[in-house]
């Protein structure tokens, strides 16, 4: 499907220059900078609903594409591209940063250009990374976006929020570091950095393998998967609402669209042989990652290891290798970045006005502020996965297709559920219900502004709870070719291992 | 005997810039203002620059060379020269050591580089470096009332004799056992000569000193010291202008003079840039100083060029050019900043200084922010396409693991890097701190060019590989 513009293009230097722009403004006028950026990324967002209209459900093909010669000597081309896969990221990005913008409306007084600049910058990274096909042009977006990230967490945040940037920063690094040499190592194997070529290509066993682990380190750490999640709680809990909201609602999905992109179509072999043990580490952050959330004091410190726990799903999800497994994980996550985005978005919200994140000092928050309240209860059970909210359908796929692949795995997955369940209802009843505590008797009600960042992710809840087709009709084509191309090779775990343990001299 | 008139031609540019060099060096007496004086360098330097093209060729029988690999390398002395004329014009004044030679020294350690890159003989080779080191000698102890700058002029004079001493050594073990010291012809006579062991030594002994000029560790211990006393403008200057120099031999020499030997120089040169990459960014993440922080992260850099050099062949040449010419930006960027923060009254140059200064100056934190990045190496920076090259190349010659070693402690740098943008940005400026600038339209000139390179190379980087390949062929 084509449109008369290249649109993908727009979308991603649209809010660059915006970005680029707002820096002309001067500093002292802040109302004009606000609105500049929330009319930046609202126009990002109406253009990018043409995606939504005009995309073409019936061919795996990419679509809306662009191709330009970059850097000829290198073969490296401005190659962009969506299909079912990414399409919907692009839109949730769109969305999201229009989110950020107003909730920070009133939460950022310090370097507030700067804020407004780095939101802008990191939209069009985002976008860039989701709809790359040249691997060069998609890992410039992919470590282009720590920068602002970087300055968001370690600017505006809270007390430890110096700690959490660096760590947040090297741990991205280095995982991304080694698969920018493995991208250049396929490269010298396959002549190009097109993916689509790439995908062409048997590479030997072997040499899959070690490309599989070099692009695990990146996007492990992105998603972020056990052992390697422990940056996350602390970006999440130190970074701004807006930093927490970009993060939790696109960032990390960028890992798991990674293995989906590039480990899955590129490596087949391996990322087969290598489904028992991924299967194991999703399992053990769904597990884990729950029973962590239950000894939390912290907001925030919850909501993020509550990430860790439901990103397990998504990864299960896509290591099942069957069409539930997969569209169940691509669906979950759309539905995290909506429900933990609320979340954040609803913890800002009280944050803004008490400047406490310790759980312990609300209590009976749901007579002070009772809209708030009842929007906190959807996210809540959408998050434990309610039937008829969004997160049911997604756990629901993937349950079932984490359990035609690995029963054992389907069960203990369930358990999450569980866990899931009793952290986050507990978590409300301590906030919301029991005694008023002194400390927020007299908070202001929620604002107009508030009320319509919480109403617009509510919609999508309930949308994607009762009517999953739209969104899932968008992955099935594409879904079901890339496990064609994955599951024509062979691949067996036991011989991988034997393998991986012959290159260590 | 009849001696003929040698060819001249490829000598033009170096004898025109001489000229120039001399003329101004008499002029300067004249002239009460200093600016037009760096005014007139920066004409010497576009006359000499339009000559290169019509410069090709070899002369005095092959002791000369201007090809396409010494023209790039002029080209980064040139722009290395000219930028540090633009950031120094402010910063002599206020450091009080406003003296004509300034100019002048610089352009003979110029000079000296020039005849370097074009070296086809050892005896060149020796003249071209000993003309550009004793320049920079003086150089480093410009501020004649600050023991700072006076001690590292001595420490970088003693330490610089030493390892002239030891290439001469080398040179001339070379000499007994080729007979020659025409680089082109060297390798070929050595492998004649059939005397490996002897052969080795003195391979060793021209690295030692080549790794002295460029800072290889554990040749690196004069660096710091240096960079932390010597004027900032001439640090900018000597951590640019002299390594590409040394860069410039040590490809010639290498790759042609030592071709037969290329497995044993290689092995030697990967030890030296993995230990070289470890101690300099390690040793950086301790640093309080700013200017001793860049001395520890060019010895780093060093590390990360020798690496295009193990790779070889025409692609890890000119990734190893292309990475200097890019470094040199970035580098003299972040030097800038430090300049432009020198105010009549103090120097700020450590971390603690800086200390909030996006509050008070969020541009000139913005390009810091620029520079900091490029030099780790994240895109869309221009460091990130200098490691990109690198590493293809390194790649592409079968060392795809001393890659991964290479970015692992490119991650480490990130550390320190970012540390600077941390304190920038993420402290608030302490009460006392006046952290007043001492801007000037040469300085802005100096920092517009290198931030727009950084960023311009970073984003469109096709012009300057296909400059850096074209002229290795």
């Amino acid at each position: 499907m084509e449109i008369g513009y290249p649109i993908l293009s727009t979308l991603i230097f649209l809010p660059i220059v915006g970005g680029a722009l707002l820096m002309l403004i001067g500093r002292r006028q802040e109302t004009l900078i606000k609105f500049w950026a929330l009319a930046v990324s609202v126009i990002t967002f109406v253009l990018s609903l043409p995606l939504f209209t005009n995309f073409d459900k019936t061919t795996h093909k990419m679509q809306f594409v662009e191709r330009v010669e970059w850097i000829p000597q290198w073969g490296i081309q401005y190659y962009v591209g969506i299909d079912g896969i990414s399409v919907l990221f692009i839109l949730l990005s769109t969305l999201v940063t229009i989110l950020c913008v107003l909730i920070s409306w009133n939460s950022i007084t310090e370097k507030v250009k700067e804020f407004y600049v780095a939101i802008l910058l990191i939209e069009g990274a985002m976008i860039g990374v989701f709809c790359s096909l040249d691997l060069f042009l998609f890992y410039i977006f992919w470590e282009a976006m720590l920068i602002p990230m970087y300055l968001i967490i370690g600017v505006w945040g809270g007390p430890r929020r110096v700690y959490a940037a660096i760590k947040f920063f090297l741990y991205t690094l280095v995982g991304s570091v080694l698969m920018l040499i493995g991208i250049i190592v396929l490269y010298f194997k396959g002549g190009t950095f097109n993916i689509l070529e790439l995908m062409n290509l048997s590479l030997p066993y072997k040499l899959q393998l070690m490309l599989f682990w070099a692009f695990f380190a990146a996007f492990a750490v992105k998603v972020p998967m056990f052992p390697v999640h422990t940056w996350l709680p602390d970006a999440h809990t130190e970074a701004p609402t807006a930093g927490s909201v970009i993060l939790a609602a696109v960032l990390i999905k960028m890992g798991a669209y990674g293995f989906l992109r590039f480990s899955l179509p590129l490596f087949p072999e391996a990322a087969k042989a290598m489904t028992p043990y991924m299967m194991a580490l999703s399992v053990i952050a769904i597990i884990y990652g729950g029973l962590v959330c239950l000894a939390q004091t912290d907001l925030k410190r919850l909501i993020a290891y509550s990430s860790v726990s439901h990103m397990g799903f998504v990864t299960l999800g896509i290591f099942a290798l069957n069409t539930q497994g997969v569209e169940g994980g691509i669906l979950q996550m759309i539905n995290h970045g909506i429900v933990t985005g609320a979340l954040f978005l609803a913890v800002g919200i009280i944050y803004e006005r008490t400047h406490s994140r310790q759980i312990a000092d609300y209590g009976g928050l749901a007579t002070v502020m009772p809209v708030y309240a009842g929007f906190f209860m959807i996210f809540t059970l959408a998050s434990i996965g309610l039937p008829g909210l969004n997160g049911f359908i997604g756990e629901f796929l993937i349950i079932l297709g984490g359990f035609k692949a690995k029963k054992l795995a389907g069960v203990l997955a369930a358990t999450g559920i569980i866990i899931g369940a009793g952290y986050m209802l507990w978590l409300y009843q301590r906030v919301f219900f029991m005694g008023v505590n002194e400390k927020i008797k007299n908070l202001e009600p929620m604002t107009f502004r508030e009320f319509i960042t919480l109403a617009a992710m509510a919609v999508f809840v309930f949308w994607i709870g009762i009517y999953p087709n739209t969104f899932l009709s968008f992955m099935h084509v594409s879904v079901q070719h890339l496990l064609e191309r994955v599951s024509y090779s062979g691949g067996d775990s036991m011989v991988a291992l034997k393998t991986i343990g012959g290159l260590i001299p | 005997m009849n001696m003929p008139m040698p060819n001249l031609q490829p000598l033009m540019p170096e004898i025109l810039f001489l000229c120039f060099a001399l003329i101004i060096m008499i002029l300067e007496l004249f002239l009460k203002s200093k600016e037009t004086v760096g005014l007139l360098v920066i004409v010497a330097v576009a006359a000499t620059a339009y000559l290169f093209p019509q410069s090709f060729g070899t002369t005095f029988s092959g002791m000369f060379i201007s090809d396409g690999y010494s023209s790039f390398f002029k080209f980064v002395f040139l722009l290395n020269l000219t930028l540090t004329i633009l950031i120094s014009i402010r910063y002599i004044q206020i450091e009080r050591a406003e003296f004509g030679e300034y100019y002048t020294i610089l352009m003979f350690s110029t000079l000296g580089m020039m005849i370097m890159a074009s070296a086809g003989d050892l005896i060149v080779l020796y003249l071209g470096l000993e003309l550009m080191a004793l320049s920079t000698y003086i150089l480093a102890a410009f501020i004649r009332h600050d023991a700072r700058s006076t001690e590292a002029s001595l420490k970088y004079f003693l330490l610089g004799a030493f390892s002239s001493a030891i290439l001469l050594y080398g040179i001339m073990l070379i000499y007994g056992l080729a007979g020659t010291t025409d680089i082109m012809k060297l390798s070929a006579l050595l492998l004649k000569s059939n005397m490996k062991l002897q052969t080795l030594f003195a391979i060793v002994m021209v690295t030692v000193a080549f790794g002295f000029k460029i800072a290889l560790v554990p040749f690196h211990m004069w660096a710091p010291d240096v960079y932390e006393g010597a004027p900032t403008s001439i640090t900018a200057f000597m951590s640019v202008g002299p390594k590409a120099a040394g860069f410039a031999v040590i490809g010639r020499v290498f790759l042609t003079g030592f071709e037969g030997f290329t497995p044993d120089w290689r092995l030697l040169l990967i030890v030296l840039s993995i230990a070289t990459m470890a101690i300099g960014n390690i040793l950086a993440i301790q640093q309080q100083n700013l200017k001793r922080m860049l001395a520890y992260s060019s010895v780093a850099h060093a590390g990360y060029a020798v690496l295009g050099v193990i790779a070889g062949g025409s692609e890890g040449l000119s990734s190893m050019m292309n990475y200097l010419l890019i470094y040199a930006f970035m580098n003299i960027g972040a030097f800038s900043i430090i300049i432009l923060l020198r105010n009549e009254q103090e120097r700020i140059e450590t971390l603690e200084q800086i200390r909030g200064l996006a509050k008070n100056h969020p541009f000139t934190s913005a390009l810091m922010l620029i520079f900091m990045f490029s030099l780790t190496g994240i895109p869309p920076t221009a460091g990130f396409i200098g490691k990109f090259f690198i590493f293809r190349s390194l790649v592409y010659a079968g060392y795809a693991w001393l890659a991964v070693v290479a970015v692992v402690f490119s991650v480490i740098s990130a550390f320190f890097y970012l540390r600077v943008v941390m304190y920038m940005y993420m402290y608030e400026p302490s009460e006392t701190a006046e952290q007043a600038l001492a801007p000037s339209a040469p300085l802005g000139l100096a920092l517009f060019i290198t931030a727009v390179m950084v960023i311009l190379i970073g984003l469109y980087p096709e012009p300057f590989i296909s400059f850096a390949r074209v002229v290795t062929g």
